[in-house]
């Protein structure tokens, strides 16, 4: 990889995402202000208590999840925007598996970062559009035919994806899927809890590519 | 000062924030396209990736759309805009928004009115997903040092490490389709779902194949996805 080019992804990225932060934080502390109203800090307290254990800990797990996934510009984006495992991620698969490159290489930095960047814009102006016809679309975005479609996005998302990907490594698949669906059919109440599991199916899915490698098998 | 979660303070606000997040992303758009010219790729590839993800984000960009609905109920519209369109997710969103609600006694059902519980809530949605912000810009590098390692040592199981860690996302999301089958056939529809894209994308994968319709790459993933929620939305009523 060229270093100049990464390593200057990675200053401007640094820059990006800290400025980022910042806007970000100064978003509560600007309503705080122009209300005089700022909330008790046992009520910020109780709030984050029933949230912040299980989404630091997804946070922590993300960063060391997609960061190799997504390339240099494309996860300071990519964390920057959000939405990481319903657009982002599948975006930049998609993007470097049609291009024919490979995730980590100077060519899949570029594609990938094309991806979250483009996918991150076209969300944006999207949802802008859509707030801005809001009181119009309400009607369409609740109405009951269209909510199946809706309710089964990922399936609709993972399944095309997922053919790509298994077609062309199913002895690496067939580990991490099986358990995968084992557990999910004995616990359904972890659905709630993908954004952990999906560290643990590539923890599992490491393992049983590095056993499947050392004898020869893939 | 009368306090109105749909004001035009709060909507000027979203505006600056999401003016923000444009701005980053072209700027990474335009150092990546540009460096992709330098390395020797082909415009026509670059300009494919960007057109094929544009069309393939539409559709869950509207599901997200969706989510502010749900919030806007509560929230008003800016809040959830902000929120929605940087780092979070409805997953997250809604979750910190209840909690943060149910500490204070309030029902989701109404527009919020109290001033001091919408900034408790915007303040717990703000801090509840700021980990990841900051520890990018910390361990990122790090984190890529340490594949580079793996790679130079072994490049097969470099690569191979790559794949399973996409695989061991996949395979987390393909589970998560079986977690209602024991209600019955309805449970069965996300599965149902899921195999149709499959097989549209395995269809898309025959004609870009074997009847060398290469423009159809482009537009295969969106093209599977869209019509999958197409077959939901038939075999719902039906089974359901």
């Amino acid at each position: 990889m060229n270093t100049t080019y990464n390593d200057k992804s990675h200053f401007y990225g640094r820059i990006w995402i800290l400025t980022a932060l910042l806007m970000l934080l100064s978003v509560p502390v600007a309503i705080c202000l122009y209300y005089g109203a700022w909330p008790e800090g046992t009520a910020v307290l109780k709030g984050l208590l029933g949230v912040a254990p299980i989404f630091w800990t997804v946070a922590v797990i993300e960063v060391f999840t997609y960061g190799p996934m997504l390339g240099t510009g494309g996860s300071y984006l990519a964390f920057v925007t959000g939405n990481i495992t319903n657009i982002k991620a599948p975006a930049a698969l998609n993007a470097m598996e049609n291009a024919q490159v490979k995730p980590g290489s100077e060519e899949g930095e570029v594609i990938s970062t094309l991806a979250i960047a483009t996918s991150s814009i076209v969300t944006t102006l999207v949802i802008a559009v859509g707030v801005l016809l809001l009181s119009a679309l309400t009607p369409v975005l609740n109405s009951p035919t269209l909510k199946p479609a809706f309710d089964n996005i990922l399936p609709a998302l993972f399944g095309g994806l997922a053919v790509v990907y298994i077609s062309k490594n199913w002895k690496l698949s067939l580990t991490p899927l099986i358990f995968m669906i084992v557990l999910f059919l004995m616990v359904p109440s972890l659905a709630g809890s993908v954004g952990v599991l999906v560290p643990v199916g590539a923890l599992i899915s490491l393992a049983a590519a590095r056993i499947m490698y050392k004898k020869n098998w893939i | 000062m009368s306090f109105n979660p749909n004001s035009s303070f709060l909507f000027i606000l979203a505006a600056v924030v999401i003016a923000f997040v444009v701005a980053q992303s072209v700027f990474f758009l335009v150092r990546a396209y540009r460096h992709g010219i330098v390395i020797g790729m082909e415009r026509a590839q670059l300009k494919k990736t960007i057109l094929s993800t544009a069309v393939f984000t539409i559709a869950p960009a509207i599901s997200i759309l969706l989510g502010i609905l749900t919030l806007s109920k509560f929230l008003g519209i800016p809040l959830p805009w902000i929120r929605l369109s940087v780092v979070g997710a409805i997953t997250y969103e809604l979750p910190a928004a209840t909690s943060t609600a149910t500490a204070l006694g309030l029902s989701l059902a109404d527009t919020i009115t109290d001033p001091k519980a919408y900034t408790a809530i915007a303040w717990v949605m703000t801090l509840g997903i700021i980990p990841g912000m900051i520890m990018i810009p910390l361990f990122l590098k790090k984190i890529q040092g340490g594949i580079m390692k793996i790679k130079n040592k072994d490049s097969k199981w470099g690569d191979l490490f790559m794949t399973s860690l996409f695989l061991g996302m996949i395979s987390a999301f393909l589970g998560m389709v079986f977690t209602d089958v024991r209600n019955g056939l309805a449970g069965w529809i996300p599965i149902f779902v899921l195999l149709f894209s499959a097989l549209i994308m395995g269809i898309c994968g025959v004609l870009i194949k074997v009847c060398k319709m290469k423009w159809l790459e482009t537009y295969a993933l969106s093209i599977s996805m869209i019509l999958a929620m197409i077959f939901a939305v038939i075999i719902t009523p039906l089974i359901g």
